[in-house]
């Protein structure tokens, strides 16, 4: 199980946190653990937690990560968690150069989870909060039976991605200037007109006018939309209006908590990932390195830094934008002079000399996601040295291939998918479709279809779930129409929006 | 080294497998690995299980890539891996794995599939073994098995007690009463021995389509007996008119032509029997293969009286698979049953073709014995 550092890895420690913390990285205190291969799996497969409740698809993720390993295909170098402390894991087998490259890298995600906005709502606690969850979903499995315990969580990981990804940050509170007009419609119930004053108890008696009251109410409640508005978080509107069983809701609760904590790493991956090269390679190629080192650092570097055409390294596309960001404001290669600026020798050779680089990473660092970064950052210079491109299936070719190198073209595509973090964005509309307690959702289509198959079998989980019938209405082919599942039967019919 | 994903594999495999939650079944998608061994690339599928969201469909999807090439030109096949990015965090490495089976699993596999009952031994617990196993902590004995943690402890304890510990300077030196040494006991172990003798028909109407089968066949034996026996023997045995003794590699490869005496086979394999096996000790599968065209009526009946005199009465399960051949199926699977088919300890089968492979392992193995 877990050692603690041997004395020669805890000097290299102290050496690694010396310079991150003289570059001015700011991390919550961080603990390294020395793990066997093995463990290292066990615990990549667990999402870098030491315990998870029991579930078959850690098993898988396991066995995929073993066997790579055993086959040499694929290694795991460096495991961190966003806590306070944060841990991060060490394999045992790693030579040396590769324990500083981990542990600098390590260091750079510790201050980005510490520091970027999108993480200061997370649990810092999480490592504790999973070990209670994996605790209760035990105790469940104790009283209910495995079976039944398992087969709930493979239904609501089928919904696992149906959160509000934003929620963190914002309030949704129902529309205000609603909510007075109601209460100004409630003060409203008078009576019948009353001409002598001191009639008002007769022609109005008290009980008459709760009654008048009680109606209005119920007409509003008739009428009002359930839920007020759209929701976005379909676990929490499952978790308020399903018929849950005790244990299920609980169930429910802990998968979607788990959700929320690791959807900030999701949306800042190739922030975070880039950050974290920008560092490991700042501070071994600035510090840490010996001369014995270098090519095996070098080595290793590129190796994580590797591209292949139909997939994009997150690690690579973020350090490389790091450095850009970098450099430009280094020599003031942005505002509107530079941007105004037609004179391509001028441009290239642009340099005020503000030496501003390092403090806009950090201030970046802080306050942006991977949308908005892409957004601001990624330049049509930029684009075209890292020989971006867009690429699509080809239906006549049956392959993939190159489609365009256009900047705006691969920056939308970039951009389009991270929106909502690269999944379609559902909603509830209605919990009492139809009057009859179905649930409606509404998928905002946004030029992608949905894959078809799977929104079927989705349905059919949340049905489960919802106990009613459940509908999504989406687009296929520029048509809308609405999916169903009864519980017995899917069907599928075009609707006119 | 028992680790707590070890639960959560084993749920997954029998979940591929089948065994169990047969509504994950059709979520299970086939990945593929290439690794290597030496130089060639050898590909392994590995099955996933892919719970269902709410999803865009791929092939619209697109992407944004890196690196050369002109629009319009075609990515590698394999460049363009379907599914979302690896999890955060995670260093490199984002191929699609895949899982090779060891031949016990596979053993497993089988007996799942075929519902194979595990074997009854007979001459079990009858040879044994000594091991030695520890069982506790002693003050006596060699200084080889000396337990240096727990004589630590107890030097400790003592110092502590005697108030010479010193924690600035925490020397600790233990005296002859503090030493603790390992004690062990020795625990009979009981053996059980197997061995295989396979026998094969190699004359001339058996073809090469008939010795397929009879490797194929014999794979999967040889597999499900390992399983059930450690340390398994096996025998091969060749034979036409004659019969002679062979190793694995010529019992597979082997074409001989001419007349087919089934006898000769019996004769030399009852000796080997005779004069290694004993059946005291000894699991013994004779498992024979033959197109079934034996040369005489003679010879058949020669075989018979070896077989229910000798034989039968000294192995586990004799068993006889008819390999049907280009000319005809022979008669000798017709006498063996009349014979001697409804002794429980002979399964006897016909094996048409290559998918007749599955249904006579069962006739062979589905006894358990």
């Amino acid at each position: 199980m877990p050692k603690s550092l041997t004395p020669r890895l805890s000097k290299l420690k102290e050496e690694i946190e010396g310079h991150a913390l003289e570059f001015g990285l700011d991390f919550f205190e961080t603990v390294f653990e020395v793990l066997s291969y093995d463990e290292l799996n066990m615990v990549a497969a667990y999402g870098g937690f030491p315990t998870r409740y029991p579930h078959w698809r850690w098993g898988m993720d396991y066995e995929q990560l073993s066997k790579g390993y055993e086959y040499g295909l694929s290694k795991i170098y460096e495991l961190v968690i966003n806590n306070d402390p944060c841990y991060a894991y060490l394999l045992e087998s790693n030579s040396e150069v590769d324990q500083k490259l981990v542990m600098a890298h390590v260091y750079g995600h510790c201050d980005f989870f510490k520091n970027n906005f999108s993480f200061r709502h997370t649990n810092r606690r999480m490592i504790d909060d999973m070990a209670n969850h994996a605790t209760r979903v035990r105790r469940w499995i104790d009283k209910i039976g495995v079976e039944k315990v398992e087969d709930f969580i493979d239904r609501a990981l089928s919904l696992e991605n149906l959160i509000d990804q934003h929620a963190p940050h914002i309030r949704r509170n129902p529309d205000p200037k609603k909510a007075e007009d109601e209460l100004k419609a409630n003060e409203r119930v008078e009576g019948f007109k009353v001409n002598r004053e001191y009639m008002r108890g007769y022609i109005n008696p008290s009980e008459f006018l709760d009654s008048q009251r009680r109606k209005v109410e119920e007409e509003k409640l008739r009428t009002r939309k359930f839920p007020e508005r759209p929701q976005r978080d379909v676990l929490l509107f499952l978790l308020e209006h399903a018929p849950l069983e005790p244990w299920e809701a609980d169930i429910l609760a802990i998968l979607r908590d788990e959700a929320y904590y690791f959807a900030p790493q999701g949306q800042t991956k190739i922030m975070n990932e880039g950050w974290a090269s920008y560092w490991h390679s700042t501070i071994m190629t600035r510090r840490a390195l010996k001369d014995d080192e270098i090519i095996e650092y070098a080595d290793r570097h590129s190796g994580t830094m590797g591209t292949r055409p139909g997939a994009l390294n997150p690690y690579k596309l973020g350090i490389e934008l790091w450095r850009d960001i970098e450099d430009r404001w280094n020599k003031g290669r942005f505002g509107k002079e530079w941007d105004e600026c037609d004179d391509l020798r001028a441009r290239r050779s642009w340099d005020k000399k503000l030496g501003a680089g390092r403090e806009k990473i950090f201030e970046v660092r802080k306050h942006y996601n991977d949308i908005t970064f892409i957004d601001t950052f990624l330049t049509a210079e930029f684009a075209i040295e890292q020989k971006l491109f867009v690429y699509g299936f080809n239906e006549k070719r049956n392959s993939w291939e190159i489609l365009d190198r256009e900047f705006r073209k691969v920056k939308n595509k970039l951009l389009q998918g991270l929106t909502n973090f690269g999944q379609p964005i559902i909603e509830v509309v209605d919990g009492n479709f139809e009057n009859r307690g179905e649930m409606l959702l509404t998928h905002r289509h946004d030029g992608q279809d949905l894959k078809g198959d799977y929104a079927r079998e989705t349905l059919r989980n949340l049905q489960s779930l919802w106990r009613r019938p459940t509908s999504i209405i989406t687009r296929y082919d520029g048509k809308s129409v609405m999916l169903r599942f009864d519980g017995q039967n899917h069907t599928e019919r075009k609707i006119e929006l | 080294m028992s680790l707590r994903i070890h639960q959560d594999h084993s749920r997954f495999k029998q979940i591929v497998r089948g065994k169990i939650k047969a509504n994950l079944r059709k979520y299970v998608q086939k990945g593929e690995m290439v690794g290597k061994k030496g130089k060639d690339a050898i590909s392994i599928p590995i099955p996933f299980i892919d719970i269902p969201h709410f999803k865009y469909g791929h092939k619209e999807q697109g992407g944004v890539g890196q690196g050369d090439g002109e629009v319009g030109q075609q990515l590698a096949p394999g460049a363009v891996q379907p599914g979302e990015g690896q999890q955060a965090g995670q260093g490199e490495g984002d191929h699609v794995l895949e899982v090779d089976v060891t031949l016990d699993e596979l053993a497993q596999i089988l007996g799942e599939e075929l519902q194979l009952p595990n074997i009854e031994r007979r001459q079990n617990e009858k040879i044994v073994t000594q091991k030695i196993k520890y069982t506790g902590v002693n003050t006596t004995g060699p200084e080889s098995l000396r337990h240096f943690k727990r004589t630590y402890k107890q030097a400790l304890r003592r110092q502590i007690a005697m108030g010479t510990y010193d924690p600035s300077r925490p020397v600790i030196i233990p005296t002859r009463e503090d030493r603790r040494y390992r004690s062990y006991k020795l625990q009979d172990l009981p053996e059980t021995n197997a061995v295989i003798i396979y026998m094969m028909d190699v004359s001339g109407s058996m073809g090469d389509e008939q010795k397929e089968i009879v490797r194929i066949e014999s794979f999967w034996l040889d597999t499900w007996l390992r399983h059930q026996y450690k340390g398994l023997e096996a025998r091969y045995i060749i034979h036409d008119a004659v019969a002679r003794e062979v190793d694995r590699d010529t019992f597979f490869h082997t074409r001989e032509s001419g007349g087919t005496m089934i006898s000769s086979a019996y004769k030399l394999c009852r000796d080997i029997i005779k004069a290694d096996y004993p059946k005291s000790a000894w699991n013994v599968y004779p498992f024979h293969f033959s197109d079934g065209d034996n040369w005489s009526a003679d010879d058949t009946r020669q075989c018979i009286e070896m077989l229910r005199d000798d034989i039968i009465p000294g192995v586990n399960q004799f068993a006889y698979g008819q390999v049907e051949s280009p000319y005809g199926s022979g008669q000798f699977i017709k006498d063996l049953r009349e014979a001697i088919g409804d002794s429980n300890n002979v399964a006897l089968s016909e094996i048409a073709d290559k998918d007749a492979i599955y249904t006579s392992i069962k006739d062979f193995l589905g006894k358990g014995r």
